[in-house]
């Protein structure tokens, strides 16, 4: 099919469809709205429910029911509504049920700014909710990724039965641009969810359970997600981008909307002479560990739209702190090309 | 290299400097070029000033954001002249609504063109159609786009306006052809 | 011969309640299974647990059930019933998680005349943190947070759930009961099968509120707690149907 010419939003609201979502509940904040606007719309002519949730407890809740009864579903908000979401991604968690998170990110804390950033880094890796776990967190850098991530997260979260979170920014949210919505993804071998879900025990109970009292079997519990689910992640989900890499002495870690700044800057700094690339992770957890093993590289330099939370991500992968540095704008506010080539350049220049 | 034209459109709601934006997209995109178009958003849309960021490009876009550099610098009211016309990369070009516009660009090397599309517009009897006017003037001068991408049957104008709203692409395309001369005066 | 006069209902499993002596849940436990089981509805049937003492019921039950995030009960079932229009959804809920950290769920979910039906214990008191004050908590009563007595100058005034749900709209049935008598045992079985019925013709939300105890937290036998029940409680939460649309209600 021929690429259309599409909002972010309204791509990832389609996509949504497209990957079979057939419930959405969501609470209006800006910079996602057109994602319920056009959900309202078109799910319901897709057989799908469209809820507005009275708050974003309730719409994650929302999803622990839908999910939890086996229908693919999906929410979606900004910074401080997902924070707000957080307890309820914890049960589906807990609760093993399928659902995408989509976080349209803007500047914070609390009601911040509604212009992108990416200062929820934190609360999409490491999340807001009590206790261990992780999420698998997909992270954009285009419409036609947010697409692709959708579709994709809705597989992940099958597959393995965790919720997903797709991380954009009110950029890509906002921007429009050319999206093939045939571009097949990745497909898992999903079992039967009649095998689990709500409404389908009939009379031999399915449990989608909250609450183990029981400590030694709730650590188990605990140590099966691990096992089973986290590990298994961390060994085939994780994806990546490099770029201009292969002779490259200097790195840019960025992802989402920093990172198109940084090719650009890239562009910029190789004319000049710099030997730098880009080292982007698609996927926030799990995070990328082998690029990182590249020994040329003399520096890592971390470049975020925030105030340096995935530092400590890179730090670990390369294991060499001293390796790292760090550009970052914040509160919403998006580093100009020339920023990150001036910022570069000092940290290079102090380096040599 | 390829050629990369970073344009950003700018003015006060009502003026269609996000539909400007949108039309010069969807006519690139048909044309086979990589395209993006990036719009301001939140409470300064409702009634203050709205501008986006628009690159039509013969290559894979990074940074979709033009708020540096700018090289082709639409400015349709004051405060965007004020705003963004320092914002101009060195070899750029400006294209400010005279009409309402008074102030000159004054940088070295910076090409303006001054063209006064809501007079043009009140001329043609229709006010709202500055943008398109505008968009004349930018295609004649820097041809980012054929005009014929903008006016055929499912072209851009189609698509940013609605199918419906085809029976005004001969007004339009008048009003387009305005621009262009008016640009021409300027070369 | 002999012959079958009581038995356990179908919908129930032969787990031992985890209730205290005298505790109403046991009893409503029992009225939901009978009335499931009279309906066919046995194998149709999901229930939401909330947080509080009825967060086991999955133990007690033979449906399908969750474990729901205290208050959000109406929210998931929204979810459960939306994707499982054809079945019979429960939500069973304390005064704690309904009427207090719960009150938008359960407003909006009556407001949207969400098909599913709410049990609603009203004993009002936390039960499974240990006595807290509830909303439902009467005037003047002692909480562990209100030890001199809920004053309502401090403390603010009881919410009476049935009232307020009922001058919605969404609402097809709303009925509030009590299980301090048989004969309120019996009405209160009554009003949960109409409860369900409503909800099997796709009429809307369906709510019973059922007046309640709490012997162990009100520090009272279990007679005592029944004979409360009957002289404080239900004077405070007037006993009666408040919506149903089948009378223009």
């Amino acid at each position: 099919m021929a690429k259309v010419l599409m909002k972010g939003n309204e791509a990832t609201g389609k996509a949504a469809i497209l990957a079979g979502c057939k419930f959405f509940a969501g609470y209006p904040i800006t910079p996602q709205n057109e994602v319920p606007e056009y959900l309202s719309r078109e799910l319901p002519l897709a057989g799908g429910t469209f809820i507005q949730a009275e708050s974003e407890v309730a719409a994650i809740n929302m999803l622990y029911g839908a999910g939890g009864a086996g229908a693919r579903c999906m929410t979606s908000s900004s910074s401080p509504g997902i924070a707000l979401k957080q307890e309820g991604i914890g049960y589906c968690v807990f609760g093993e049920v399928p659902c995408v998170i989509n976080s349209v990110s803007r500047g914070g804390p609390a009601l911040g700014t509604i212009q992108p950033s990416q200062q929820d880094y934190n609360q999409a890796t490491r999340g807001g909710a009590n206790g261990d776990y992780h999420i698998p967190v997909l992270a954009p850098a285009s419409i036609q990724e947010a697409v692709d991530a959708i579709k994709e997260a809705f597989e992940i979260a099958d597959f393995y039965r965790t919720p997903v979170m797709v991380l954009q920014d009110g950029l890509i949210g906002q921007m429009m641009e050319p999206v093939d919505f045939d571009k097949p993804v990745k497909k898992r071998e999903i079992p039967p969810k009649s095998e689990w879900a709500l409404g389908y025990g009939k009379g031999n109970p399915h449990l989608i359970e909250g609450i183990v009292i029981d400590a030694p079997a709730c650590e188990q519990k605990n140590l099966r997600f691990f096992k089973e689910k986290y590990a298994v992640i961390e060994a085939n989900e994780v994806k990546y981008e490099e770029y201009m890499m292969d002779d490259a002495e200097y790195a840019f870690v960025a992802y989402g909307s920093s990172s198109r700044i940084c090719k650009t800057a890239i562009n910029t700094l190789r004319e000049k002479g710099v030997k730098i690339g880009l080292i982007r992770p698609k996927t926030l957890w799990p995070f990328p560990q082998v690029p990182f093993q590249n020994k040329n590289i003399k520096l890592f330099i971390d470049v975020e739209m925030n105030m340096g939370q995935m530092v400590p991500d890179v730090a670990l992968a390369c294991n060499d702190k001293n390796k790292v540095k760090f550009f970052g704008r914040c509160g919403g506010m998006i580093p100009s090309p020339e920023e990150v080539v001036a910022a570069a350049e000092k940290i290079i220049g102090g380096a040599e | 290299m390829g050629k990369t034209f970073r344009i950003s459109c700018s003015g006060f709601g009502g003026q269609g400097v996000m539909a400007l934006g949108k039309l010069i997209v969807y006519a690139g995109m048909d044309e086979g070029k990589e395209v993006s178009w990036v719009p301001s958003y939140g409470p300064e849309m409702r009634g203050g000033t709205a501008n986006c960021s628009v690159i039509v490009s013969d290559e894979p876009i990074a940074s979709p954001v033009v708020d540096s550099n700018i090289g082709v610098n639409v400015v349709m009211n004051l405060p965007s002249f004020h705003k963004f016309v320092p914002k101009t990369a060195k070899d750029g070009v400006v294209f400010v609504n005279s009409s309402i516009i008074s102030e000159k660009v004054n940088i070295p090397g910076v090409k303006a063109y001054y063209i006064p599309v809501n007079d043009i517009a009140n001329e043609l009897g229709n006010p709202r159609m500055v943008n398109i006017i505008m968009l004349g003037a930018i295609i004649e001068v820097l041809k980012i786009v054929e005009v014929d991408s903008i006016f055929k049957p499912g072209g851009a104008f189609e698509h940013v306006f609605g199918a419906s709203k085809a029976k005004l692409i001969p007004a339009n395309k008048i009003a387009m052809e305005k621009g262009a001369e008016a640009a021409r005066k300027c070369m | 011969m002999s012959t079958t006069i009581f038995k356990k209902p179908n919908g129930l499993t032969d787990r031992k309640l985890h209730y205290c002596p005298g505790c109403g849940h046991g009893i409503v436990h029992r009225l939901i299974a009978e009335c499931i089981d009279e309906m066919g509805e046995t194998e149709n049937t999901v229930i939401l647990a909330p947080v509080g003492c009825a967060v086991f019921i999955p133990n007690y039950f033979v449906y399908d059930s969750i474990h729901c995030a205290h208050g959000r009960a109406p929210a998931s079932a929204t979810g459960v019933k939306r994707v499982h229009p054809d079945k019979t959804v429960i939500t069973y809920q304390g005064d704690g998680d309904l009427a207090s950290i719960g009150m938008a769920e359960i407003v909006h979910a009556a407001a949207r005349g969400e098909k599913f039906t709410t049990i609603f214990i009203n004993n009002g008191i936390y039960g499974m943190t240990g006595g807290q004050m509830a909303p439902t908590t009467l005037p003047g009563m002692k909480a562990t947070t209100a030890q001199n007595g809920r004053d309502v100058h401090v403390n603010g005034n009881p919410i009476r759930i049935s009232e307020l749900l009922s001058s919605l709209d969404g609402p097809a049935y709303i009925e509030r009961v009590a299980v301090d008598s048989p004969a309120h045992v019996i009405k209160t079985k009554a009003a949960i099968k109409k409860a369900l019925q409503y909800q099997k013709e796709g009429l809307g939300f369906s709510l019973v509120e059922v007046v309640s105890n709490c012997p162990t937290n009100w520090g009272m036998s279990a007679v005592k707690a029944m004979e409360f029940v009957k002289d404080k409680m239900i004077p405070y939460y007037p006993l009666g149907v408040y919506k149903d649309i089948k009378e223009g209600k």
